[in-house]
C-alpha cells in the first residue's frame, strides 16, 4: 500500500517555470506526486501531513555537475588549506594563514597516529595565499624527522614531503635534474615535487597509496554526507577508471538504505584504448541503479591554467611561458567521439584553455556530420577561456557547457595578474556569454579542488569576486535567479536526467534542497551564506546535523 | 648494470606499434620490457603473446609488456626488481607526449638508465603532422627531444621526398642520428645497442639491412669518458656498447647519438665495444681510429 506524505514549508521555489513558487509538495513511493496548495495536493487522495519543514525553505535538490568523491577520502588525511573549511562531521576547520600554522595542526595531528613509521599526509595548501612562500623539507622535518610527511597542494600538482619521505621515495640524494624537483643551495630537492609522474610515487610513502587515489567505500560515505551538508542531492564522479569490482563497490555503497545521494560515476578515459573505453561505458548505463548513474564518458584534453599546461591559442600565457600540452591525441579523441556518438553514450570533455576547446569542437562537428545525433549535449567542463565565437558554435553544434565558476574566485587574481592576463581573465568562464548563445550551463566546485557547495559557486558566479575582492569581468555575472538554475536544472540538463530531477513537480524524484532562508531574496553576496538544514533524497529525509 | 630504458615516442600512425614488434620477434635471446601506457593503445602480434593476465603480457623469448597507466615510476621499479631480470626496457610513449620529460623521469629511479630518446618519424605524414595547427608544436619539440630519429613508412613516398623528409627532418632535429627504418625493419642492435658477443663478430640480422657495425677492441687501458665523448661526436655511428678497460678497472660504454655514458662495471666482461651505423654514412675505418685518442 503506498503513503503520501505532504509537506509544507515557509517557501518551495520549484524551478518549474508554470508554478514557481508553491507552499506544499507532495511525496510517494520517492517521487513528487505534486507542487501546489494543500487543496490541491489532497486531490490524490489519503495522506499524512508533515511540518517539519514549515519555517524552511525549499528548492529542487542542488545538482553538482563536477566533483570527485575524492573529496570525501581527503578527509581521512589532515586539511592545512588557507580557507576555512567543513569536514563530513559538519566541523569546520580554520584556514591556516602561516606555515607555522601548518606545522603546528600536522604536529598536533602527529601526536595522534600511532605507530612510529606510519605516515602523515595533510592537504589543501595554497601558498598563492600566503605571497607564494616555499615550504621545505626542513619545515615539515619540524613536524617530524622519523616518519613520512607530505602535504599535498590545493592544486594538486604540487606534493611537499620532509626529509624522510624524500629518502624514502629515494630522491634525497645530489645530482637530480629534473624540472619538477627543485634543488636547494645543498645540492638537495627542496623536498617540494612538481609533477604528477613524481608526486605519485612519492606521495606512496606519504600515504597517498593505491586506495588513496582510487575510491574507497568510506570516502565514498564521507563524500555522500558532505553532499547533504551543501545541499546536494545529486552529484556527479567525474572520472573514475571504472571496472567491474569498482562498479559493483560503487553499486554496493550507493545502494546502502541510508546512504543520502544519487552518484553519476564517469568512465575516464585512462588505461583503455578509446574502443574498450566507449564499449565498456556503454555497458555500464544498464547498470544504473537510483543512486549510480553510469553509463558516461569523461575525456581529459589539456591541462589546467595555473599550471600552465592547458592548451592556449594565440597569444598563449601572458607571462610567456610555451603552450601546455594534450593530454589526449586528436586522432585519439575523434575516434572516441565518433565510437560515442555511434553508441549512444554521452562524452563530458575537460578543456581549460581555447585552444583546447576549439580542438573539441571541431573534432565534434566532424564526428557529428559522421554520426548526426540531435540530442547528444556533449558537455565541455571547465572550458574556462572560451570566447564568444566557440559558445555560439558550441550553441548551434548542440553542445552543454559547465564553467568553473569558482576558480574565477580562487585563482581569479593569479589568471589576472600572471597566467592569461587582464583581458581573457574577465571573460573566463563566461557565463553570461554561454546563456546569450543559448549554450545549456551548470557552475561546479570540481571538489576537492575547491570545496563542494553549489551555493558558493552560485554566488560565485553571480559577484565574479576575486579572493583579493575585486569584480572580474563585470559583463559576465549573471543573477542569482540564473545561477539558482544552474546548480539545479541547468546541471541536471548536461547530465541527461532533466527528465528524473532539477525541478520539484510531478513526475520527478523526491530530492530537495531544504534551506534556513529563502535563496531568491539573497544577493548575490549573500548567498553563499544561506544555512543549509539537510535534504530529501528519494523522499528520504537526511538532516546535516544528524549526518 | 642499470637497467637501460628506451622511450620509443611520436605522433599516432609513426609506427611504434609495428617497431616494437619487430624488436620483439628479432630480440635474439634478449630479454627485452615494453611498457605502454595503457593497453588497447599497442598491439602486440598475437603469435607473440604467451599469456595474457591483468595489466602484464608476457612474450616469447621471455619478453613482457605491461602497461604503467598513472605509475610509470612504480613499473620501472618492478621491472627492475624482477627475477630474473630484463635486459632492456622499451618504453612506448603516447602519441602527445614529450620524450624529454619522460626521459628526466626515467632519470630519477635509481638502477635505471635513460638510455635513449627514440623518436619516430613517418615520411609521408611527419610534415604535414609538424603543420597541423592543433599538433605543430608537439611535433617539433617530440623530433628536437630525439637521440635518434626513425625515418619509418619509407616505402610510401617516393625517393625524392624521402631526402627531402630526411633533410627537413635534420633541421628539426640537428641533434639527433637520422635512422631509415622500412616497415618497423631496424635490427635490435641499433636500438638497444649490444655488446660483442662470445664468438661472434657481426650480428646476423645486420648483415641483410642498411645497417653496418664494427667492433673496437682496445689494445691497452682508455680512458672511457674520451673515447665515449669521440664516438658520440662523430655522424658515422648511431649507437655504441661495450666493456673497455681502464686504469680503474672495466667500464661499460654506452653512445646513443650524441649522448653518452660511462658506467664502472663488475664482474668479468669480454672488452669490445660494437659500433653500429647506418650504412650509407657509417665509415668503419675512421670508427677504429678513434680508439687511439688519448687523454
Amino acid at each position: 500500500m503506498t503513503q503520501t506524505t505532504i509537506f509544507s514549508a515557509r517557501k518551495i521555489i520549484t524551478m518549474n517555470p508554470n508554478r514557481p513558487v508553491v507552499s506544499h509538495v507532495a511525496v510517494r513511493d520517492g517521487r513528487i506526486l505534486g507542487a501546489g496548495t494543500l487543496e490541491e495536493l489532497a486531490g490524490w487522495g489519503e495522506y499524512t501531513l508533515d511540518d517539519r519543514f514549515a519555517d524552511l525553505v525549499i528548492m529542487p535538490g542542488l545538482v553538482e555537475g563536477h566533483a570527485h568523491t575524492m573529496e570525501g577520502a581527503l578527509w581521512s588525511f589532515t586539511y592545512v588549506g588557507w580557507f576555512d573549511r567543513m569536514d563530513p562531521d559538519g566541523k569546520t576547520w580554520p584556514g591556516l594563514k602561516t606555515v607555522d600554522d601548518v606545522i603546528a595542526r600536522l604536529k598536533e595531528a602527529e601526536g595522534r597516529i600511532e605507530g612510529p613509521d606510519a605516515p602523515l599526509l595533510g592537504w589543501g595548501l595554497d601558498p598563492i595565499y600566503m605571497n607564494n612562500v616555499r615550504m621545505s623539507r626542513h619545515d615539515l622535518d619540524r613536524v617530524s624527522k622519523t616518519r613520512p610527511v607530505g602535504v599535498l597542494h590545493a592544486s594538486g600538482h604540487i606534493l611537499n614531503v620532509n626529509t624522510k619521505g624524500l629518502e624514502l621515495a629515494g630522491l634525497l640524494k645530489e645530482g637530480t635534474n629534473h624540472p619538477g624537483i627543485p634543488l636547494g643551495e645543498d645540492g638537495l630537492p627542496t623536498g617540494e615535487l612538481k609533477s604528477p609522474e613524481i608526486i605519485m610515487p612519492a606521495g606512496k610513502h606519504v600515504g597517498m597509496d593505491r586506495a588513496f587515489l582510487a575510491a574507497d567505500e568510506t570516502g565514498l560515505r564521507n563524500y555522500a554526507r558532505l553532499c547533504v551538508r551543501a545541499g546536494v542531492t545529486t552529484s556527479s564522479d567525474l572520472g573514475q577508471q571504472l571496472n567491474d569490482d569498482l562498479v559493483a563497490m560503487f553499486t554496493r555503497v550507493t545502494g546502502e538504505d541510508r546512504f543520502p545521494v544519487c552518484l553519476v560515476a564517469f568512465r575516464i578515459n585512462f588505461g583503455v584504448g578509446p574502443k574498450e573505453l566507449v564499449d565498456y561505458t556503454a555497458t555500464l548505463a544498464d547498470r544504473s541503479t537510483d543512486r549510480l548513474e553510469m553509463g558516461k564518458i569523461k575525456v581529459v584534453a589539456d591541462g589546467s591554467i595555473q599550471g600552465f599546461s592547458a592548451r592556449l591559442q594565440w597569444p598563449g600565457y601572458y607571462n610567456g611561458v610555451p603552450n601546455g600540452l594534450w593530454y589526449v591525441a586528436p586522432d585519439q579523441l575523434a575516434e572516441i567521439y565518433e565510437r560515442a556518438l555511434a553508441a549512444g553514450v554521452q562524452v563530458h570533455t575537460h578543456t581549460n584553455g581555447d585552444e583546447a576547446t576549439q580542438l573539441t569542437i571541431e573534432t565534434l562537428e566532424a564526428a557529428l556530420r559522421k554520426h548526426p545525433d540531435f540530442d547528444h549535449r556533449f558537455t565541455l567542463q571547465h572550458c574556462q577561456l572560451a570566447s564568444e565565437a566557440q559558445f555560439r558554435r558550441m550553441g548551434r553544434l548542440g553542445m552543454c557547457v559547465n564553467l568553473f565558476a569558482n576558480h574565477h574566485f580562487y585563482w581569479g587574481d593569479e589568471h589576472y595578474r600572471l597566467t592569461v592576463g587582464p583581458e581573457r581573465a574577465e571573460r573566463m568562464n563566461a557565463c553570461r556569454t554561454a546563456l546569450n548563445a543559448g549554450v545549456p550551463m551548470t557552475i561546479h566546485s570540481d571538489a576537492p579542488v575547491t570545496p563542494l557547495g553549489p551555493l558558493f559557486t552560485a554566488s560565485a558566479a553571480a559577484t565574479r569576486q576575486t579572493a583579493s575582492g575585486r569584480t572580474q569581468g563585470e559583463a559576465q555575472r549573471i543573477s542569482v535567479d540564473e545561477a539558482l538554475y544552474a546548480i539545479t536544472m541547468g546541471a541536471a540538463i548536461t547530465m541527461k536526467m532533466d527528465d528524473r530531477i532539477g525541478s520539484i513537480e510531478t513526475g520527478k524524484r523526491a530530492d530537495f534542497a531544504v534551506l534556513h532562508d529563502d535563496p531568491t531574496e539573497a544577493t548575490p553576496e549573500s548567498l553563499k551564506d544561506i544555512g543549509v538544514w539537510g535534504t530529501v533524497q528519494g523522499g528520504r529525509i537526511f538532516e546535516s546535523s544528524g549526518i | 648494470m642499470k637497467l637501460p630504458v628506451t622511450v620509443i615516442s611520436g605522433y599516432l600512425g609513426a609506427g611504434k606499434t609495428t617497431l616494437i614488434n619487430h624488436l620483439l620477434r628479432n630480440a635474439n635471446g634478449m630479454r627485452l620490457a615494453v611498457l605502454v601506457n595503457e593497453f588497447g593503445a599497442l598491439s602486440i602480434d598475437e603469435d607473440l603473446i604467451e599469456a595474457e593476465e591483468e595489466g602484464l603480457m608476457s612474450i616469447t623469448g621471455g619478453c613482457v609488456c605491461c602497461a604503467f597507466g598513472g605509475d610509470m615510476i612504480g613499473v620501472l621499479e618492478d621491472m627492475r626488481d624482477s627475477k630474473p631480470g630484463f635486459d632492456h626496457v622499451l618504453l612506448e610513449a603516447s602519441g602527445v607526449a614529450l620524450p624529454g620529460s619522460i626521459m628526466t623521469t626515467v632519470g630519477l629511479v635509481d638502477g635505471v638508465r635513460p638510455d635513449a630518446s627514440l623518436v619516430l618519424a613517418d615520411a609521408d605524414q611527419v610534415e604535414r603532422n609538424a603543420a597541423d595547427k592543433y599538433l605543430s608544436d608537439t611535433v617539433l619539440r617530440q623530433l628536437e627531444q630525439a637521440d635518434i630519429l626513425l625515418i619509418t613508412k619509407t616505402d610510401l613516398v617516393s625517393a625524392e621526398k624521402l631526402s627531402q623528409v630526411e633533410d627537413w627532418l635534420k633541421t628539426q632535429a640537428p641533434h639527433a642520428r637520422t635512422l631509415r627504418a622500412e616497415r618497423g625493419a631496424v635490427p635490435l642492435e641499433a636500438v638497444v645497442g649490444t655488446t660483442p658477443l662470445a664468438g661472434r663478430r657481426s650480428s646476423e640480422p645486420m648483415a641483410k639491412s642498411a645497417f653496418a657495425s664494427t667492433v673496437l677492441y682496445p689494445d691497452g687501458p682508455v680512458h672511457a669518458e674520451n673515447l665515449a665523448r669521440a664516438l658520440a661526436d662523430t655522424d658515422a655511428i648511431t649507437r655504441a656498447k661495450g666493456y673497455v678497460k681502464t686504469d680503474e678497472g672495466l667500464a661499460l660504454i654506452h653512445v646513443v647519438g650524441q649522448r653518452y655514458e660511462v658506467e664502472a662495471a663488475d664482474g668479468l666482461h669480454d672488452i669490445g665495444v660494437v659500433c653500429i651505423g647506418a650504412k650509407a654514412v657509417f665509415d668503419a675505418e675512421f670508427v677504429q681510429s678513434l680508439v687511439q685518442t688519448k687523454p
